[in-house]
């Protein structure tokens, strides 16, 4: 957004983080335990972990970029 | 909006909905603590914008217009993302499994032409005239009456329309999640009003975009699995014509010469003239729903750029949409590792089962229902004799199903706050259009025309708190009177092709006049409303409407949409000819012609509108080409 205050792609970024940490963290514990969901398919690909990893670098990536009081 | 009306035009329409609300008695997910969490996570976030805003939004301009300070990439992500509701998600993955890509019409020719349209030619004339929103245009070009009736009509849409969504997306939460009807109702409408309330339109909007890259990445998994899994597109090609034994799937034009054809049943003359033309420039040009996100960009260019932005991304969202429903033809198993076969909402309905029970209330309703369908029959007497495993699914749960199938724990979470964003974005965007056309074009010309600014900004703030009310009222009538869904549905394609003829006129024929212009969209909605009511009564006039005894329901509001549009402007050019134009001096700024557009500062190429909607047309003519 243009003006003064807190971009929308910092509040994008915030979600992007907590969500890309959280489900790495599941991913890793999938991968530590060995415990997967039952009826899920292609769980050999360790999704959460990549998928995770991606949100999480998007999210620091804005987070960072967009922090209010960064100059433009 | 726009979300709901082409599921309702698929054959698994959402019409049914309220029926299964007698058969959910087993969800088809249970979520773990940590997608609740995630869930959890997106309803506070909202909430913290709304929050956030509320200081932001203290004036009439910052409330309906978002202060007109968004950038291009901010309206148009906006833009599109109102479109992009979960009932259009999940609605357009079961017309894939159904149709195959022909269901990818209504995102490229059924949208793209009309962004770019509105983008490079009719911005400048909405943008320079400074309207509030599409209602203001008409008062400014046809004059009060014509302005009221547009607006009346809008906002008893809108409302209709939310009511309708929020009814039909708590059933879908019911039967995906297990979760109660009036919880789903009324946890989303308190968020969606509190946000909205708060922070008006530039609330909506920072919700919209954060709705979209959600959908991207909640959606972007399942299609990426499904192809690993199904061995590529080659891979996919040949699983889908070894169990369908047809290659129409992959096909977008080459079935389309003649209704029969083509399991749509469509003509391409109803597609491009159609959809094409009526119903998605009406939609993608004057439905104020979306074009309020573009009136909110901080400059005129900003304003152009924003549906040519928007355009890239709407040809993209097949990608999680159309390609889900393909691969759910080869890839969904029933759980006895047989192939899963979807069917419409009228058989999962006609094969619920007596009060949670085994036992189906009507068996032989049931049985009548699958035998129209390619069930295999031993698979319909394992439905019949109650089995556990015998489940039934909808074309609609096409999505849901794969995303169960390929999602753990976390991702399914954020799958399902996809959709939850979806539903609620879209809800949130007929409800700040409603509190502008309410506030704007009703309240101040027809109630209080003296009122401070700050007046106006409470009586938006209470048009919305009052309209989500009566949206949850219209959602709790829908479940008690079925019939009525269908009603609310067609309101979309009955009001917007006349509204577009009046308005093409108005904005690029000087000669049409007020009077033309009230009585063309009058006439034009109850012609269409007629068309309607005739085939409603009697289906056998699909055949005079479509112009083919072969016409399927689905072809139906398009060729209306077209009828109603060239009769519009039929009766606007008539009364045009015989009664007395408006100066060409009080048309400055609202007409083709007689307006000088505002001069743009030059900038580079790749900042130039032209040359974005080049590539847009580029990669548009190049798709429909591949997929021929």
């Amino acid at each position: 957004m243009h003006g003064s205050g807190i971009q929308i792609w910092f509040f994008i970024g915030v979600l992007l983080v907590i969500y890309g940490f959280m489900i790495f963290g599941y991913g890793v514990f999938e991968l530590a335990t060995g415990s997967y969901p039952p009826l899920v398919q292609l769980t050999s690909l360790h999704t959460p972990i990549w998928w995770g990893a991606v949100l999480a670098a998007l999210g620091v990536f804005y987070t960072v970029k967009f922090r209010p009081g960064r100059a433009k | 909006m726009y979300g709901l009306v082409p599921a309702t035009l698929a054959a698994g329409s959402f019409r049914s909905l309220p029926a299964l609300l007698t058969f959910a008695t087993v969800p088809m997910a249970q979520l773990r603590l940590l997608d609740i969490a995630v869930i959890a996570i997106y309803f506070c976030m909202v909430i913290w914008i709304g929050f956030y805003l509320k200081g932001r939004s203290n004036t009439s301009e910052e409330f309906f217009m978002a202060g007109r300070e968004m950038t291009a990439w901010i309206a148009g992500l906006s833009f599109v993302s109102a479109n992009l509701g979960s009932l259009e998600l999940m609605g357009w993955a079961g017309s894939a499994y159904q149709y195959g890509i022909l269901a990818t019409h209504w995102y490229w020719i059924g949208a793209i032409p009309a962004m770019l349209f509105l983008g490079l030619v009719m911005m400048p004339f909405y943008y320079v005239s400074k309207t509030h929103s599409v209602p203001g245009y008409l008062n400014l070009r046809y004059g009060e009456h014509a302005r009221v009736l547009a607006a009346f009509s809008f906002a008893l849409e809108m409302i209709l329309m939310s009511g309708v969504n929020m009814f039909a997306m708590a059933v879908v939460m019911k039967v995906v999640l297990g979760w109660s009807i009036t919880f789903s109702i009324l946890v989303s409408a308190f968020a969606v009003t509190l946000y909205v309330a708060l922070g008006g339109l530039r609330s909506a909007i920072f919700n919209e975009v954060l709705q979209f890259v959600l959908i991207w990445g909640g959606a972007l998994l399942v299609p990426i699995l499904g192809m690993i899994q199904a061995g590529g597109v080659g891979g996919l090609k040949t699983k889908i014509i070894a169990n369908m034994h047809s290659d129409s799937y992959f096909h977008l034009w080459r079935d389309t010469g003649h209704f029969a054809d083509n399991p749509m049943g469509v003509h391409w003359t109803g597609i491009v003239f159609g959809l094409g033309f009526a119903i998605s420039f009406g939609y993608w040009t004057t439905d104020f729903l979306v074009v309020q996100r573009v009136l909110a960009a901080r400059n005129l260019r900003a304003a152009r750029m924003a549906p040519i932005i928007g355009s890239f991304f709407k040809m993209a969202v097949p990608f999680i949409v159309i390609l889900p429903g393909l691969l759910g033809l080869v890839l969904l198993q029933n759980p006895d590792g047989s192939r899963r076969q979807l069917v419409g909402e009228d058989v999962v309905a006609a094969c619920a089962s007596a009060s949670g029970g085994s036992a189906l209330s009507d068996p032989g309703a049931c049985s009548s229902a699958m035998a129209k369908t390619t069930l295999p029959p031993a698979y319909q007497q394992k439905v019949l004799s109650g089995a556990p495993d015998a489940e039934l699914h909808s074309y609609n749960q096409a999505l849901p199903l794969m995303m169960v199938r390929y999602l753990g724990p976390g991702l399914l979470g954020l799958g399902i706050t996809a959709l939850i964003a979806g539903f609620m974005s879209g809800m949130a965007g007929n409800i700040s259009a409603f509190s502008t056309v309410w506030t704007y074009d009703l309240y101040k010309p027809l109630i209080n025309k003296k009122g401070t600014d700050s007046h106006y900004v409470m009586v938006g703030r209470l048009s919305i708190v009052f309209g989500v009310a009566i949206s949850i009222g219209a959602g709790y009538l829908v479940q008690h009177a079925h019939g009525i869904m269908d009603y609310v549905q067609a309101l979309f394609s009955i009001f917007i092709a006349p509204l577009l003829a009046t308005i093409l006129l108005g904005m690029f024929w000087k000669r049409a006049t007020r009077i033309a212009g009230f009585l063309g969209l009058l006439l034009g909605i109850v012609f269409s409303v007629s068309m309607f009511v005739w085939v409603h009564l009697n289906p056998a006039n699909l055949r005079y409407v479509a112009l083919s005894d072969a016409a399927k329901p689905m072809a139906e509001n398009v060729f209306r949409a077209l009828w109603a549009c060239l009769f519009t402007a039929l009766v606007i050019f008539l009364v045009s000819m015989v009664t007395k134009p408006r100066p060409a001096s009080e048309l400055e700024g609202l007409v083709y012609g007689v307006t000088p557009l505002p001069t743009e500062d030059p900038v580079p190429f790749y900042k130039n509108e032209y040359t974005w909607a080049i590539l847009v047309v580029i990669i548009f003519v190049a798709l429909n080409i591949i997929f021929w």
